[in-house]
Order: C-alpha cells, then structure tokens, then sequence
C-alpha cells in the first residue's frame, strides 16, 4: 500500500500537523505572542484562530512565564496547551515555570498529573537573526530532567515528531530550526503520522565512521557523508531526532559497528549536548572505538551576529575535516 | 521653565540625526546590505530628542531593541553605529553585536536590548548606584508599551518606588507590540496606571513633540535629582514603518489610513512648522541642518563600506578577562 505524501517546508509541516491536531482533540489550546491574527512571525500557526477561533488560538502580550505558566494551569484543567516562545532566547524569561514548574510536576504529583504540554520554539542561526534569537540552548534544557526535547531535521519528521509531542503525557520542548523553516523540504505523510519519541534515525548507512547529529545539522552532515562516499569512505549519519529521550540503543550500534564517530552541535563546544553523547559512548561502548571521538561545534562564545555567523555554525568544511581528522587516528 | 531658542535648535538637531540616520539604514536594508534584524525608530524621534535633550551628558540610559534613536539622540556616532549595523568590525560591538545589542559607556548609554524589557531593571541598579555614591546623575529606561507586560519591568517598578530611587520610566507608547494592538494585550488604556500601581507618580504627553517632552522630561528629572524617587512618562507616539524593516511582510495589523493620519503629525513637520512660525529658523537654515547631518551620514556609510569584517580570531576575545574564549 503506497502513503500518500506531499512535497512540504519543514514550516507547512508544522503548520499542518498543528491544524490537524488542533481538529483532532479539542482540548488543544495554541498559545503565543502573535500567535493567532498574525499568524505567528513565522507563519507557524497560520489559519489556526481562523479555523478555531480565539478561545483556543491566544494571543498573549510580551509575557513569556505567562504563557509557560499558564501551560501548566491549563493542562492541570484538562486542556492540552501548545504554547509557542517565539524564539528560543525568550525562553530564558519562561526558564522557572519550564524548568522549576513544568518539569517536576509529574514527579511532585507521584504522576497524578499528565504534564501534557508542548512548547515550541525556533532556534539556532544561519539566517542573521541576532543574539538570544539564534542560540542553540538544547543541552541548557538537557539539564532538566523531566522535559523532553525534540528536533526535528526534515519535514516529514517535523510532523511526525511534533504529533507525538503533542500527544505525549510529558511536556515536551519541541526545537525548530530557524534555517530549515524554508530551508528544508521533502515529501511529508498527507495521512497522521506520528514517530515514537526516542527513536533515533540512521539516515545513512555507513561502515567506516557515524556523524552522530539533530537538527538542522543532520542536513550538513548528509551532505558531508555524500560527497565523502566519493572519496572512498563509508559515512554513516545518525539522527538522534531528541536528545531526551536518547536512543541510546540505535547509538551504541552504529558507533560499534562503525568504531569512530563525530558529533555535530551548533551550540558552543562546552557542556554541549555532544560532550553527553561522547560520555554515553564511552559509558556503553569505549571498548569499540578505534579512535577518539570528536566534535564540531559553535564557539564558546556569545553568538555572533552579522557576517561572523558564517565562521560560527558548523558547515559543511569543518565537519568534513574533523571526519577526515578522525579517519586518520590509529 | 523658559525654553531658549538654542534649545529649540538643539532638539530639531537631535530629531534630525536619528531621521536620516534611520532612513538611510531603511534604505540600506532595502537593499540587503544590512544583515539581521532592524528596528526603525523613524516617527519616534521626540521622545528620545525630548528626553535625552533634558539630560546631563553622564545621566545613564538603557534602551530598547529599536534603539538608535535613543543612542543617536544622546550623541552617538554615526561611524561606528553605521558599521555595526553593517557588521563590520569598527562597529560598536566590533561588528559581533549588532543593532540590538549597541552600547556606548562614554555616553552612559548602558546598552540596546534584543531582549524585551531587559533594560529596565539594569536603569535600577544604575539609579541605586546614583542614590549610594551621591553623584546627582539620574537614569533613565526606555522601554515599549509591550514591554510593560513583562515581569521583568514590574520588579523593576516596584524596586525603584521602594527604594526611592532617581529613575525616570519613559515608555514609548506606539499602540502596537510587534502586531499586537495593545487594547488586545492589557486592559488599561493608559500604561502610566502602572506607574500610580507601585506608588510613583507620571504623565502622559504628546510624544510627536519634541517640546512636550522636553518640558515634561524636564520637569520630571528635576525632581527627581532633588530625591523625590522615580517618575513615569507616557508618551503616546507612534511608529511609521514596520515592526522590524521598513515594509514588512506582516498581515494587515494596522490601516494604512491610520499611518497617514499619524504622518500627518510627523515630529520632524510639527516642531519645524513652530520653529518657522516663531521667526527662530528660515526653511534654508532648516535645510542647512538637514544637508549637514545627511553629510555625515554619508560618511558613516562609506566609513562602514570600506571597513572590514571582523575575523574568526577577533569572534573568539573578550568573553573573560584574560580577552580570550575558553
Ligand atoms: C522577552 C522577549 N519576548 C519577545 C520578543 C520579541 N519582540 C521583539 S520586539 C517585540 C514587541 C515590543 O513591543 P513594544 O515594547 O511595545 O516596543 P515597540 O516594538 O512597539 O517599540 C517583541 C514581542 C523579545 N525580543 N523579547
Ligand atoms: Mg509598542
């Protein structure tokens, strides 16, 4: 039986599966700044207040713990609130009710009360938006336990992951690359399609070397592994697609079978969610590896804005050193 | 209080630097050569002339995320604003900031904010550091009427009241958040209630004039440096483009009837008109000023075309003491 699939923007995936949802179970409740009879500033919640009307799409004012805050309220009632913090940065004002409220409440209530609450958030540079709009704080969020963290790297998945975010009894920080809104297409499911959290994905196989990465950055790397294949190494690339949960059996596997691995983050090298990756393989298959691990990263610095951008995020040249760099080690 | 003719110049002056200033960084982002986001402050204008008019040059202020005016009225450079926005590495922030994230501590200007309301709890800490040492300065935070709904700017209200502290609140009320009407995100229709909340008092004033504020800045900051704690203003004004650019792309948040009637009260026109009226100024010495400030802003423009970008090395200082990254 051959799905039906249409060719969509990471940014019409997310639109059509919030519409989609938002048709399906009622106690869906869209909330945000500009969220409803603006469509969002990225047009991510376009045509939801006009097909569901301002009690369930709400335009909030300029009040980011407001709005995570009152995710939390809301969902204790019942509702299940898709909040939006219009750029990831903002998501510092919101940090107590994410990290101090959100968070813990399944472990405070001894699971009486389904955190079922999904915030999502465009994140991460390449389109010269400025400092606090591009950071990459995925691992800031890491931290927390009790919040999952989810990043799609293609259209299609940003629909299948973000229906199960949305369903998911714990809340959810659902990430979306600023760079891919436009930037990546494919061939997205017409029908519901829901991918189980915590399943990574091997986009390519390999034999030789894994590029381990999420995001926008799965995108780098396949293209890496591509034009590497013509210089007669086997790349493999791993989609992690969350980092909480982390699929540490698909993981260990291809870093095994493989013996040397890359992680690609755009965040700033320390405490980046790749130094969590590097610890995991260590904790479950040191005794594979025939050469360290390595990493590509953003600097540690404030993220740069304007034309600095372009020697900050990862491309394609230093990913492709460090997997030649790593080729290389006995 | 007398207002001289000098000072009347000194506003139009002001006004006149962030205008041009503005519509040529409008034209350049037309045009792509200004990478990120910018914040056009054009129509705006006498609220910053105004205010930062009746300043002592080493009063602090903390400002916004459309925050040249602010800067520029307090005496900015045009060069090293001008590269900044382009990028480059003579900029404010050596081209690594951008237009949200300018400071000029020379000036006392604590810095622009990308982040809403960010500003005003840092305008207390400078107003208490003003009160502790006894220096007489005053500070002074600029901030939206959006930003008034933010958690961050109540904190900072109610611990400038407590503390009785020399700070001036001016909020520049443009109706609009983004494309958010403000009837839409708050229930009150004047944002100065806020204010009369935690217990300090404020005015509300024409922010299309720059006289209007200046006087009401005046009066205010008098008291304030004579220890009777903070002071609100509202000024009602409003912005001529779009939220972020000069023609934006948004829904049709607002009328374009609305911006024509709004344009009708042009700061620029209405303190022109008075200063023509008055006998102060001919319409060739108004065009003097403005040849002479358009000159510099093209000078700010080739001095920024011709400066470099920054390089990875210069990306990697000044994060610790030591000036390196770790
Ligand atoms: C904490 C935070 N939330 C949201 C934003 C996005 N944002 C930038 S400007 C703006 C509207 C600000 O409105 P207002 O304070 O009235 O200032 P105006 O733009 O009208 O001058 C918003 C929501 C932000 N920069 N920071
Ligand atoms: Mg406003």
């Amino acid at each position: 039986m051959s799905e039906k699939v249409s060719e969509l923007s990471m940014l019409e995936a997310i639109n059509e599966t919030l519409h989609s949802e938002m048709a399906r179970d009622e106690r869906i409740v869209v909330l945000g700044e500009d969220v409803g009879r603006n469509g969002g500033v990225f047009r991510a919640t376009e045509g939801l207040i006009e097909k569901f009307g301002e009690n369930r799409v709400v335009d909030t004012p300029i009040s980011e713990a407001a709005i995570a805050g009152s995710a939390v309220g809301l969902a204790m009632a019942g509702l299940v609130p898709v909040a939006e913090i219009q750029f990831l940065g903002f998501s510092y004002q919101a940090m107590h009710q994410i990290a101090g409220q959100i968070a813990r409440l399944r472990y405070r209530t001894q699971s009486r009360f389904e955190p079922q609450i999904t915030i999502r958030a465009p994140f991460g540079g390449g389109v010269r938006t400025p400092e606090l709009h591009s950071d990459s704080l995925e691992a800031q969020f890491a931290n927390i336990p009790g919040l999952k963290i989810v990043l799609p790297a293609t259209a299609s998945d940003a629909k299948g992951l973000l229906t199960s975010a949305i369903r998911d009894p714990d809340p959810v920080l659902f990430l979306e690359p600023l760079r891919g809104y436009r930037g990546i297409r494919d061939l997205v499911p017409d029908e519901e399609h829901a991918i189980p959290l915590g399943e990574a994905n091997l986009v390519k196989k390999g034999d030789d070397i894994v590029i381990i990465s999420w995001s926008y950055q799965v995108e780098l790397s396949k293209r890496v592994a591509e034009s590497l294949e013509e210089d007669g190494v086997s790349v493999a690339v791993l989609d992690l697609r969350s980092i909480v949960p982390l699929d540490v059996e698909a993981l260990t596997q291809i870093v095994a079978h493989c013996g040397r691995a890359v992680v690609v983050q755009e965040a700033p090298e320390t405490g980046g969610f790749a130094s969590e990756i590097i610890a995991t393989i260590n904790d479950e298959c040191f005794w594979s590896l025939e050469a360290p691990v390595a990493r590509v990263s953003g600097f540690d610095v404030p993220y740069p804005v304007g034309m600095l951008e372009n020697l900050y995020v990862p491309d394609e040249a230093r990913i492709r050193a460090a997997v030649l760099k790593t080729m290389e080690e006995e | 209080m007398e207002i001289t003719d000098e000072i009347l110049i000194d506003l139009y002056k002001r006004m006149v630097r962030v205008r041009l200033f503005e519509e040529e960084a409008g034209r350049l982002a037309e045009s792509a050569r200004l990478p990120g986001f910018l914040h056009l402050y054009v129509g705006e204008e006498a609220v910053a002339a105004g205010v930062c008019g009746a300043l002592e040059s080493q009063d602090q202020i903390t400002s916004t995320h459309r925050g040249h005016g602010h800067l520029l009225a307090k005496g900015g450079d045009f060069n090293r604003m001008m590269a900044e926005l382009m990028g480059k590495a003579t900029g404010y922030c050596n081209g690594k900031g951008g237009s949200m994230h300018i400071c000029d501590l020379d000036l006392a200007m604590l810095g622009a904010n990308g982040i809403v309301g960010a500003g005003v709890p840092i305008s207390v800490g400078a107003a208490y550091a003003n009160k502790l040492t006894g220096n007489g300065l005053i500070s002074v935070s600029f901030f939206g009427d959006g930003a008034t709904n933010i958690g961050a700017f109540h904190e900072a209200a109610n611990m400038a009241a407590a503390l009785s502290l020399p700070m001036l609140f001016v909020c520049e009320n443009n109706e609009y958040a983004e494309y958010s009407p403000r009837h839409k995100t708050m229930a009150i229709t004047d944002v100065i209630e806020r204010a009369a909340a935690y217990g300090f008092p404020g005015a509300i004033v024409d922010g299309m004039d720059c006289v209007a504020v200046f006087e009401a800045a005046s009066l205010a900051i008098e008291k304030i440096r004579g220890g009777e704690g903070p002071m609100m203003l509202e000024c009602k004004t409003y912005r001529f483009y779009d939220h972020v650019g000069v023609k934006g792309t948004a829904s049709d948040y607002r009328t374009d009837e609305e911006v024509e009637e709004m344009r009708k009260r042009d700061p620029l026109v209405v303190h022109e008109t008075r200063l023509i009226e008055s006998g102060i100024m001919d319409a060739d010495s108004i065009q003097a000023i403005k040849d002479d400030i358009q000159k510099e802003v093209d000078i700010s423009v080739e001095f920024a075309d011709q400066s470099p970008f920054p390089e990875l090395e210069d990306m990697l200082v000044d994060v610790y003491t030591n000036g390196e990254s770790s």
